[in-house]
């Protein structure tokens, strides 16, 4: 646990600038681009002084700003009881109920929103405490994924080392684990922020016309009332709030920087002793049944019919599209869900590649550049800026899109690959903030090892900080994969010729009349959250395999 | 060995889809070139080659016309076939969010627009879609048999209108009949202690449905009457919610979803919807319309300023108000067709509500104060 030492093995800049330079790309063409294209075109000093002059935007930027800080804090609080059991236990399920805490992070939230109602005490409808309730359920994949990735690389023997000299469990806990997990607590809070500040259909469904946060408020600005400009001036407020907050999370972690001997070998074992089997399958149990609850409702919406019977005949119109397809006319003909779902396969597959070179390039390169002062400064400005876009509203980003691809050579803007490019502007920050930590806290004696060993910059670096973060880049992939398969807010703003991809799908049929095509919805979300533990469940299978074989 | 299966399993179906992946990825680079090398050009892929369709019978022009609709536009891209065998002039559909996100982007690129018709502007949006230019006018020579309250909206002939429809409290049939309770005659009726924690409606500020209900309101009570019912309305119970959807299928009791509520406000034609996508499909409609709460809805279809191919998107205009086009409708989006002569299923006849004079405010006076009434609607009833 030493400070980083300035050592002289460091890489050199052109690999540094080249590392970084995909980001910077895709960042300013895909996101800087279209959001200074849009303020240049919409906003007005009218725009400015109707805002100024705005009483409600106040309060609003207010409930806002506390319901995302209360409800980060609570995702936190309540994430590090499954990261702990999942990254210190080793127990049968253990890997499923991983994947399983995953999978409400990928539903779209206005099925989740649903099925969250179905099984929330009615006092609690149209509160704060739902609207905060349901963020935890959504984001603790954010704290259980990202602190638990470097848990579970924790040697345990600091642990041991506490006890031995008379620590409690909780003493270990608070004095040497938890300051250990800083950086990566730090990181899932500020994403945990990011998403909790910008929510948009957890706030709609949830919390009622009464509570309306500051996304909600642009969105109704700029699609309801045609106020663009407003719109954008409202935006502009979000991003400096956020990016204020973004900056100050990156410039703590980048300070609170700890080097630990890090094990590509996973320190799990079985729960020991009566009391510790016990608290470890209480949290199992709780884990499975919050999350487990409202997916279950979920199937079971997909078989109700009008008299409030079960049927299954929504999953044969879904899979069996000839059959139905006679017996209702037209109607359904342009929504082709069992089409949606493999639109979804393929952007999800291209999202993740890119997410994972862009994001996985810059991330070597901010923590390549984190010794200097100039180096940590430029580490952080990326590191912010890779992020940005997660604080900025969708709404704004799809509008910025249109104006800045609608000139030629440039005219993209019916062109498919916008889509799953979108979406990967969404995931990159994922990768960023789940390889980071890893990264920063690998210490460079290693590769100080390696260069006493006769190796050159380049090839220690290869040997040690590329091989140390597969396994994190492989949760990295399953999120962004997973984000791509669920993404929403952006995509509905993008101009789409034929299919759809599942989560519109399940929009549109979710708001048409009949009790028919409101369960085919539900077919299609419970496949959507199949297909996600499914996604995610090979990728860890993946990399288990590869983990086996290498120990 | 299962669980290399698993694997195995998992790791082929992810390969078949990158392998798609990489199909995709190819398009937008063929189409990218296509855009700039005809420097006309001003909707991307409107000038793709295309091949005849067999048995055409008139040759491809190599025209292909883009109609850029609101998500929920559900039309069989095969109901162009006829419109291509007799132009040679094919038609691709795009979609982008709902009807307002559809306005708001076409706003912003006036006059360099994403395809050559719009379809899904509706009376609520159509002021705004005036000011901002979207459309360049054309005179069908349809008009005539469209209906005439609706053409009545465009004197300037801007946009043609190509449907109707009305959005209504609709009500539970059997839990009146089990409660033993009247069908309410007036909207005044819902402020009735009777009907007190009965009604569900939509937010005015994110659901059209919510402001088509808001504007019937201020229909019925005038601009300085609508206040005082809400404040009695919320007086009585009226449960508010964000969308159609959560209204529809979470509160109210005569749907699936089988919520408390017997009063919902949803569309004229609900009820045959419930009995068309009925499963099993119910002998008679479970629910029913009051039509004294009906606000009337018109939708229209335009040509897009800017557009390279103004004379073949007039046809295409003629197309959408055809007998043969306009019949499709009532089926696909549940929408009465704007032209008088086109027939209607059976269970629209049986089960809708269309009536003889429903509620409606003039776009001009939406288009001015919706976003006052909104927000005042809000300080009253939600505040």
């Amino acid at each position: 646990m030493s400070r980083p030492s300035r050592s002289g093995n460091r890489l050199p800049r052109w690999l540094i600038a080249a590392l970084a330079a995909p980001a910077i790309v895709f960042v300013a063409l895909f996101y800087a681009w279209p959001l200074v294209a849009l303020v240049h075109r919409a906003v007005t000093a009218e725009a400015f002084r109707t805002l100024v002059h705005d009483r409600s935007l106040r309060s609003i930027l207010w409930f806002t700003a506390w319901q995302a800080v209360l409800s980060t804090a609570l995702t936190v609080a309540v994430g590090l009881v499954p990261a702990w059991v999942l990254s210190r236990f080793d127990f049968t399920g253990r890997r499923w109920l991983q994947v399983l805490v995953t999978v409400p992070f990928v539903l779209p939230t206005v099925v989740v929103g649903a099925a969250f109602l179905a099984v929330l005490p009615d006092s609690l409808d149209q509160s704060v405490a739902a609207i905060v309730l349901a963020h935890v359920f959504f984001n603790i994949a954010v704290v259980v994924r990202g602190v638990g990735g470097l848990w579970e690389q924790l040697p345990p023997d600091l642990g041991a080392a506490a006890r031995t000299l008379g620590a409690g469990p909780w003493q270990v806990m608070r004095h040497v684990t938890l300051p250990l997990l800083a950086p990566a607590i730090q990181a899932s809070a500020s994403i945990v922020l990011l998403f909790t500040f910008t929510s948009f259909g957890v706030v709609r469904i949830l919390g009622g016309p009464a509570h309306a946060t500051i996304e909600v408020e642009i969105w109704q600005r700029a699609t309801r009332f045609g106020d663009v400009g407003v719109a954008a001036v409202m935006s502009l407020v979000q991003l400096l709030v956020l990016g204020l907050a973004v900056g100050w999370f990156a410039r703590i972690q980048a300070r609170h920087r700890v080097i630990i001997g890090l094990r590509p070998l996973d320190a799990r074992r079985p729960p020991r002793g009566r009391r510790e089997r016990v608290v470890v399958s209480a949290a199992c149990a709780a884990v499975a049944v919050a999350i487990g609850a409202p997916l279950v409702a979920l199937g079971e919406r997909s078989m109700r019919t009008i008299d409030g019977g079960h049927t299954l005949t929504a999953w044969r119109a879904v899979f069996g599209r000839r059959a139905a397809a006679v017996a209702r006319p037209t109607a359904t003909a342009s929504l082709d869900p069992l089409g949606s779902l493999f639109t979804s396969l393929r952007f999800a597959v291209v999202a993740t590649v890119v997410a994972v070179i862009v994001g996985g390039c810059v991330s070597l390169a901010i923590a390549a550049m984190g010794s200097g002062a100039s180096g940590r400064r430029i580490g952080r400005v990326l590191d912010t800026g890779v992020m940005l876009p997660l604080g900025t509203s969708a709404v704004t980003i799809g509008l910025g899109l249109i104006i800045a691809f609608a000139v030629a050579p440039l005219d993209w803007r019916g062109a498919p690959m916008l889509i799953p490019l979108g979406h990967a502007i969404v995931a990159t920050p994922f990768v960023v903030r789940v390889l980071l930590p890893t990264l920063r806290a690998i210490d460079p004696r290693l590769r100080d090892a390696a260069a006493t060993l006769g190796a050159s910059p380049i090839r220690a670096w290869r040997e040690v900080d590329v091989r140390l973060m597969l396994r994190p880049l492989a949760t990295g992939a399953a999120f962004a994969a997973a984000i791509s398969l669920g993404e929403f807010g952006a995509t509905t703003f993008l101009t789409r010729a034929g299919r759809a991809t599942l989560p519109i799908a399940i929009e549109q049929l979710l708001n048409r009349p009949g009790a028919g095509l409101h369960a085919e919805g539900y077919v299609l979300a419970t496949v959507l959250a199949v297909l996600t533990f499914a996604v995610i469940g090979s990728v860890e299978l993946l990399t288990g395999t590869d983990r086996r074989r290498r120990g | 060995m299962k669980r290399f299966l698993v694997t195995a399993t998992l790791a082929a179906s992810l390969l078949g889809a990158a392998c798609a992946g990489a199909t995709t990825s190819t398009s937008p680079a063929s189409t990218t070139p296509a855009a700039a090398s005809t420097p006309g050009s001003t909707s991307p892929g409107s000038s793709t080659p295309a091949s005849s369709t067999p048995g055409s019978a008139v040759a491809d022009s190599g025209t292909t016309l883009t109609i850029v609709a609101y998500d929920s536009f559900a039309v069989d891209p095969a109901s162009f076939d006829s419109f291509t065998a007799a132009t040679g002039v094919r038609v691709k559909i795009v979609t982008a969010g709902d009807a307002g996100a559809m306005l708001s982007k076409a706003a912003l690129t006036a006059g360099n627009p994403e395809g050559d018709v719009m379809w899904g502007i509706d009376n609520t949006l159509l002021a705004r879609a005036l000011d901002a230019g979207v459309f360049e006018p054309y005179t069908s020579p349809e008009l005539g048999a469209l209906a005439a309250d609706a053409t009545a909206l465009v004197p300037g002939h801007e946009a043609t209108p190509v449907d109707e429809g009305d959005v209504c409290v609709n009500y539970d049939i059997a839990w009146l009949r089990d409660h033993d309770l009247a069908v309410p005659t007036s909207l005044q009726d819902f402020t009735d202690p009777a009907y007190k924690d009965l009604l569900v409606v939509e937010n005015p500020a994110t659901s059209s449905t919510g402001l088509a209900f808001l504007l019937a309101t201020v229909a019925t009570f005038g601009k300085d009457g609508w206040q005082q019912y809400w404040t009695d309305l919320r007086a009585n119970g009226v449960e508010v919610v964000d969308g159609w959807d959560a209204a529809y299928y979470e509160q109210f009791s005569g749907s699936s979803g089988k919520g408390p509520r017997p009063f919902v406000v949803s569309y004229g034609s609900s009820p045959p919807a419930e009995v068309i996508y009925g499963d099993p499909r119910p002998k008679t409609a479970p629910t029913a319309v009051m039509g004294e709460s009906c606000f009337h809805q018109v939708e229209f279809a335009g040509i897009l300023r800017g557009t390279g191919h103004a004379a073949e998107a007039g046809q295409l205009i003629d197309f959408l108000v055809s007998k043969e086009f306009q019949e499709l409708l009532p089926l696909t989006l549940f929408v009465y067709p704007a032209r008088t002569d086109a027939a209607v299923p059976q269970e629209f006849t049986d089960y809708a509500v269309r009536p003889d004079d429903p509620l409606t405010v003039s776009p001009a006076d939406i288009e001015a104060n919706s976003a006052d009434w909104i927000s005042t609607w809000t300080d009253i009833v939600v505040r």
